[in-house]
């Protein structure tokens, strides 16, 4: 047997030993030895009940001789495994030391193919209307372990087949196989115990309880976790099938818990943003509201137009023409903390290369709920802090340039996606003041502003965001932006070098990166190809003691964060 | 490669007056003014199209006048020239049909990318989509190459059914909510 090491313990599958972490379920060993086995109801992060009966699987315990605990060895000198005679359920069998497991014998398949045929019976083998098909445990193993044709020649239990269980989850009564995921996340995760089963037998429905719906923010998490298609989104009902989605990594911008996430689109459309998972942030869950974030992507109010003076023109004309009012002095420079950690970058090389009077952002907060969303609802306002664009945490009102701008200290303002009427600087305001606005749809600031640079939303550009953890979480495009928009850090690359001829815009993240990790001390190493997918902790100890607004969330303690960060500083 | 030359035979004098040749000739084209035609006077006059002839796809209804597609879009994900668009739809509540909750919006062939394979015939799980026995089509304009759902239907027709499917699954749901189930 192989020497185990720290927490790990040595097991056998299909008799090849593998060393598992001690406490793990032999579905998880089976995963790390890079073989299969199926289930319905066992999910990682949920409690195990063992009720779908699909990973059954044969075990035994290498034996010893009960008087002298001597092993008992068989003909070839190897210690004899005693085989249950019986399977067991690999979900509910923790991995032993020197446990041997069978995944693949004659009787494990005997056994798929059972629990397969009791599974179907009463399924309505709806597939072509099936929102599920493409991703549906249940067309996976039947394809595995069933048997083609049914046996079963009595009428099919009939349930209702359009249940709303709250307002966007939608319940087919007849494809669910009763695994009980739904309710354990709601129970355990969600912390809304508003899922149950009535009736018996075959005649067990899903429903919730009298006077109650499923309506909490993480009811479409139940969706995910749905091995069939007995839960689908209201929303997702019907609209594309999944095996058109293509499926690109992005980062929720709701708010600094920086939830990961997967955005499906297909042909420039998003369809639905799934979580991806991540076990550091949010294991595998995202709140109902970062799924219709996408809503804003497709609008009709979208800036598509560079323009100067309300003339559209190129984005090199665009950019002198904001380079000859900055250059003018006496600027103000409005960053945000929805841009990502290159634009915030260029950005404050911007200010320091017009000499700006003031640099701020602006903060949003809401209230936390503890597990998915923060206080602060802007993702990157550590990346701010890190790129050194600011020093202190944001305000929410800008009172300081509205005074600025009165006495006339400052007479150019240059907004990267804020819209300022929102954040207590009047229309009359601005019009005192050469605006420069860099933003994603129309409003009152795009309005008054001088030279105007639609941008991207986060759906259609690449970058990082650093979350709640100074964790440093990459994200993709997913679909093209409107024709003939730049990325964000291309307008800002161009912008910086009509103010500093000397810079070369950079073309990419990749060369942001290289600049960022020589220049920031905490960057060091870092360039945007290795981030790990899990995302890459930054040392934020240098920003411990501001007083930063976010709760405990998920797999966040600010208590615990800041007495780390004294640790590393000490 | 090594080759021979030869020389050419010279004709001999039945052969100089060519007339043979032009009986043969002759022979042929009257021997062929006495056979049965094998042209037709197209487009006055129709070929005979054999069954499984692989003419413009469109969508079928059944006997009883339901539409048969249901938007699974199998069709699309299969089609090679990419002809097939479908925007899939929901069925209301207050419909006759609501049981099989979903059928396309839209569902448009381009029928200038269309190759007449067949495999959307063959895909399909619901048996909505045939292929015709026509096979020449013609339009003024691009766009009006590109089968709108009606045109398809109008085209299509109906097909018998074997199965009623959706129609069995009804008559299922009501047997057992009559036995006090469901």
């Amino acid at each position: 047997m192989k020497e185990p090491e720290n927490n790990f313990i040595s097991v056998f599958i299909d008799e090849e030993e593998i060393l598992v972490p001690s406490g793990i379920n032999m579905v998880e060993a089976t995963r790390l030895a890079g073989k299969e086995m199926p289930h319905y109801c066992y999910h990682q992060k949920l409690s195990v009940t063992g009720n779908c009966r699909m990973c059954l699987m044969e075990y035994g315990m290498p034996l010893t001789d009960r008087a002298t605990g001597e092993p008992i060895l068989d003909r070839r000198g190897m210690q004899k495994i005693g085989w249950l005679p019986r399977p067991a359920i690999a979900c509910a069998t923790k991995a032993l030391p020197g446990i041997h497991i069978r995944t693949d014998s004659e009787l494990v398949r005997e056994c798929r193919n059972g629990v397969m045929e009791f599974l179907l019976i009463n399924h309505p083998l709806d597939c072509p209307i099936c929102d599920q098909a493409g991703e549906c445990s249940l067309q996976e193993y039947a394809s595995d372990y069933g048997r083609g044709y049914s046996r079963f020649v009595e009428n099919k239990n009939v349930k209702p087949k359009r249940t709303r269980l709250g307002p966007r989850v939608m319940l087919d009564d007849e494809r669910c196989i009763l695994c009980s995921r739904c309710i354990r996340f709601c129970k355990e995760i969600a912390k809304d115990d508003v899922l149950g089963f009535i009736d018996r037998g075959s005649y067990s429905t899903l429903t919730c309880f009298p006077g109650r719906s499923l309506e909490n923010n993480y009811s479409l998490n139940t969706v995910d976790i749905c091995p069939v298609g007995a839960l689908t989104s209201i929303d997702f009902r019907f609209k594309m099938r999944v095996w058109f989605l293509k499926e690109t990594a992005s980062i929720c911008t709701e708010s600094s818990v920086g939830v990961n996430t997967l955005a499906g689109c297909r042909e420039g459309k998003i369809y639905r943003i799934t979580p991806r998972r991540n076990d550091e942030v949010n294991d595998t869950w995202m709140p109902d509201s970062g799924r219709i974030l996408h809503n804003p992507v497709d609008s009709d109010d979208r800036l598509v137009h560079y323009t100067i003076d309300g003339k559209h023109t190129l984005v090199e004309e665009a950019a002198k023409k904001a380079a000859d009012i900055l250059s003018k002095g006496a600027v103000a420079v409005v960053g945000s903390g929805r841009a990502s950690v290159e634009e915030q970058y260029l950005l404050r090389k911007i200010a320091s290369a017009v000499n700006a009077v003031s640099v701020s952002l602006v903060s949003r907060t809401g209230e936390g709920d503890g597990l998915l969303i923060s206080a602060d609802r802007n993702p990157n306002v550590r990346g701010a802090l890190l790129t050194g664009l600011i020093e202190q945490l944001p305000h929410a009102n800008l009172t300081n340039l509205a005074t600025d701008v009165e006495t006339g200290k400052v007479k150019t303002i240059l907004s990267l996606g804020e819209d300022l009427t929102q954040c207590g600087l009047g229309r009359d305001l601005l019009e005192k003041s050469n605006l420069i606005y860099f933003g994603t749809h129309c409003n009152e600031t795009g309005e008054v502003a001088h030279v105007l640079f639609p941008t991207l939303t986060v759906f259609e550009k690449s970058g990082s965001f650093l979350n709640q953890q100074f964790r440093l979480q990459t994200f993709h495009t997913a679909v093209p932006g409107p024709a003939g928009i730049r990325p964000d850090i291309d307008s800002l690359g161009k912008l910086l070098h009509c103010l500093d001829p000397e810079t070369i815009p950079p073309s990419n993240t990749v060369d942001i990166w290289a600049s960022m990790s020589s220049g920031i001390p905490q960057f060091a190493g870092v360039s945007v190809e290795n981030i790990p997918k899990t995302g890459l902790l930054i040392d934020g100890s240098q920003w411990a003691q501001l007083p930063f607004i976010e709760g405990k969330s998920l797999h966040y303690d600010p208590a615990t964060q800041q007495s780390e960060a004294m640790n590393i500083s000490k | 490669m090594a080759f021979k030359q030869l020389a050419r035979k010279p004709l001999n004098w039945a052969e100089r007056t060519y007339l043979p040749q032009i009986i043969m000739g002759l022979k042929i084209t009257f021997w062929n003014m006495l056979k049965k035609k094998v042209t037709l006077e197209y487009p006055d006059v129709r070929p005979v199209i054999p069954n499984g002839y692989r003419g413009i796809p469109t969508l079928v209804k059944d006997p009883k006048g339901r539409e048969k597609c249901v938007s699974c879009q199998l069709c699309e994900f299969v089609c090679p020239p990419k002809a097939i668009r479908i925007q899939p739809g929901e069925i209301p509540e207050d419909s006759e049909n609501a049981h099989v909750e979903k059928a396309p919006k839209e569902f448009d062939i381009d029928m200038l990318r269309c190759i007449y394979c067949g495999f959307c015939q063959e895909v399909c799980p619901e048996e909505a989509i045939f292929l015709q026995k026509v096979f020449s089509l013609s339009g003024y304009s691009r766009e009006e190459m590109v089968f709108p759902k009606a045109k398809l239907y109008e085209l299509g027709g109906t097909y018998p059914d074997q199965h009623y499917k959706w129609e069995k699954k009804r008559s299922a749901a009501e047997e057992n909510q009559a036995n006090g189930h469901g």
